[in-house]
């Protein structure tokens, strides 16, 4: 990634773990800062260190949890699905016999591993992060290089804490202007999506750039470089700036006292240089964005909540044609249909993608007082039992289950037809996790991706609705259910618990 | 690792494009903590389909994959490759690979081909006049032939090295220990540690 001219901020990261820089071709050997593990793509990298007789070469900068095979109600209970339960045994054994740091179903920092590595204030600006989930895009909101590596790779960070990768491409998103209320985080990334399509980001690195972008929180640019994969791109990253630092500050693993001054003269020095150049860059309007929904089969299937389908062979591209012909057809809809008019079975409030506390917030501040619609079933799942408990310190636990809503434990949930939470054959769902595929949230399942505040909306009226749909509410979004005031304070005090190995 | 210089056998056409990986194994299959068994996995909830091309028994011994752009998008799982593996493909081709899917392949010794869309759309074609009509794809020349029909195809030249002689990652990557630690040795301090816990 070396040029003449300026760096951009994932070149930098990139040159300061090099360990041997890689001749004629040859991958350059990255060195890897943290690397979270979890049960499901861990299992056979373990039992490939023990085939070859090699131990785990750092486990200090190695952290396990269970969320994709966990269920979200009767954690204290034994998993009742036999193959579910040899998969977290399998992890714990591994842990304990490789000395890996385990934070296991029950404990407090228990959760979505892309949840569990910031809220630890283990991610941060300027370090390298694998884990084996494509989501790992979601740690470079910190300024981090980020990204999802199979098994082998998985076992290749194990046995030696580095991984021999060839250089990103660099793609700069830009998002200029002021999100209209109502509008969020994931209405900006489910629009680039539409935009470079799901294979736009292929061989990049995506840096998200711009007013629109500065102005978000440390959850909405989480969400953001979530989605990063789903544009085909392995990471996505925001320079760390001010937001960044306070988010940071005081978490249990972040730096101290020198360190932290030490750091944050680093960090400073890491966005992109003014003369750095891009290998490609897209710009976006946040003035006119709207909330975004999906129709199909892929994330790039999406249109405006307040469109309408479009009609397959407005596609240019035969291969996009067939693919939109296949998505309605499994959709079980038809083009022209207005989104709107869409009915829903459920709704999914949760996933790495949105189920951090600002999204807890944003989805109870709508539906505050109000009742489900009749015969939708509303699931929401905090991302890791931290947030689950500032949650219920401010009461969304109440307003969720007076709603008629489903409280749950936390977890990967139905964002996977994998756990016990899965929608049934045929049925429609309005979810704020990442993925649309077939079957994705369970066999025959079909699933419309959405912002938590359109989840809300969508919760109250049946039919996928934004809040500004929703009476009383005068076209403007209602305020925030708790005063952020009590749950900055009520944060800080769960900081301060310990966890377990 | 084995060998590959020359993948030859039956080829199936996979008509379809962006065919994520929760496609090519769906999620209920990812419970397993091994790394072979994933046969009747491949495909599982296209499989139900008596149309699926992998139901006609023309195909039932295919051991090249012909498929349509962005092949293996979405999830990291690596379980798509040993899925494929499994089956009996030794090689994937595309006009595109999600990255991560590509790089799962060349490390279990599944050739990921990257051709031109034309020539999967000629392949394709063949393939449909003539069902088991005999493929090859060649390492050494990096070309892949369907009958009378021959494209050259695109992989990067480390993993096409790795793949023919056979190396292992990790093994390799050792011989530079020296290097990794005098790496961590400059470790800033502030960089993050998962232990001891706080
Ligand atoms: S929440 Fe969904 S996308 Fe995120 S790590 Fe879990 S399964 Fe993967």
């Amino acid at each position: 990634m070396a040029k003449a001219l300026g760096r951009t901020l994932a070149e930098k990261v990139w040159d300061d773990h090099v360990v041997v820089r890689g001749e004629d071709g040859a991958p350059d050997l990255l060195y890897i800062d943290l690397h979270l593990i979890h049960e499901v793509t861990s299992p056979q990298a373990f039992d490939g260190l023990r085939m070859a007789g090699r131990p785990v070469r750092r486990p200090d900068l190695t952290i396990a949890t269970e969320d994709h095979n966990t269920p979200t109600l009767n954690i204290t209970k034994q998993i009742a699905d036999p193959v579910s339960r040899i998969q977290i045994e399998t992890l714990r054994r591994n842990c304990e016999e490789f000395g890996v740091r385990l934070h296991p179903l029950g404990d407090v920092e228990q959760g979505i591993v892309h949840v569990v590595g910031p809220q630890l204030g283990l991610t941060m600006p300027g370090i390298t992060v694998v884990c084996g989930d494509s989501h790992t895009s979601t740690h470079g909101a910190f300024g981090a290089m980020a990204f999802g590596i199979g098994t082998s790779e998985v076992e290749h960070v194990l046995a030696t804490q580095t991984l021999p990768l060839t250089p990103f491409k660099t793609m700069a998103i830009t998002v200029e202007g002021e999100l209209r209320d109502g509008v969020t985080a994931k209405d900006i990334i489910l629009a680039v999506i539409a935009k470079i399509g799901t294979g736009g980001g292929q061989g990049y690195v995506l840096e998200y750039r711009g007013s629109a972008i500065r102005a978000l929180s440390m959850e909405g640019r989480m969400t953001i470089c979530n989605m990063s994969i789903e544009a085909g791109a392995r990471a996505g990253m925001v320079a760390p700036d001010q937001t960044t630092y306070d988010y940071l500050k005081g978490r249990p693993h972040a730096p101290k006292g020198a360190d932290w001054d030490a750091a944050i003269a680093y960090w400073n020095t890491l966005p992109t240089d003014e003369d750095a150049v891009f290998d490609a860059e897209v710009f976006l309007d946040a003035n006119e964005l709207e909330p975004f929904v999906t129709w199909g089969t892929n994330p790039g299937q999406g249109v405006l909540l307040s469109d309408a389908i479009p009609a397959p062979e407005s596609f240019d591209d035969p291969n996009e044609q067939a693919s939109a012909r296949r998505a309605l057809e499994y959709m079980d809809l038809a083009a022209g249909t207005r989104m709107k008019d869409i009915r829903v079975d459920a709704v999914f409030m949760g996933s790495c993608t949105n189920s951090r506390i600002e999204d807890l917030r944003a989805f109870a501040s709508v539906i505050k007082g109000k009742k489900k619609a009749d015969g939708v079933r509303v699931m929401v799942v905090p991302g890791s039992a931290r947030v689950r408990l500032e949650a219920e310190a401010e009461g969304i636990d109440k307003i969720v289950e007076e709603f008629g809503a489903e409280w749950r434990f936390a977890g990967c949930s139905m964002c996977l037809g994998m756990n016990p939470d899965q929608l049934a054959p045929g049925e429609r769902c309005a979810s704020t996790s990442n993925r649309n595929f077939e079957g994705r949230q369970g066999k025959g399942g079909r699933t419309h991706l959405v912002s938590p505040l359109v989840a809300a909306a969508t919760a109250v009226r049946g039919t996928l609705s934004g809040p500004w749909d929703l009476e009383g509410l005068d076209g403007r979004m209602p305020e925030t259910a708790v005063g952020a005031g009590a749950a900055a304070q009520v944060g800080n005090d769960l900081r301060t618990q310990g966890g377990t190995r | 690792m084995e060998k590959i210089t020359v993948v030859d056998g039956v080829a199936v056409p996979l008509e379809r494009a962006q065919v994520d990986t929760d496609q090519i194994i769906p999620a209920e299959f990812l419970k397993r903590v091994t790394k072979t068994g994933f046969d009747d996995a491949l495909f599982f909830a296209w499989r139900q389909d008596p149309d699926f091309v992998l139901n006609d028994p023309a195909f039932a011994s295919g051991t090249v994959l012909v498929a349509g752009p962005d092949f293996g998008t979405g999830s990291s799982r690596e379980h798509a490759v040993w899925a494929l593996r499994d089956y009996g493909f030794r090689a994937v081709i595309s006009p595109r690979f999600g990255d991560i899917f590509r790089g799962n392949s060349g490390k279990q010794g599944l050739l990921a081909a990257q051709v031109t869309e034309d020539a999967v759309e000629t392949m394709w074609r063949l393939i449909r006049e003539k069902p088991g009509i005999p493929a090859s794809v060649d390492l050494v020349s990096k070309t892949v032939t369907v009958g009378e029909f021959t494209a050259p195809f695109e992989i990067d030249d480390y993993t096409r090295w790795r793949l023919l002689e056979g190396l292992d990652d990790i093994a390799l990557t050792l011989r530079d220990e020296s290097s990794i630690t005098r790496f961590e040795n400059a470790r800033q301090s502030w960089r993050p540690l998962t232990l001891p816990a706080q």
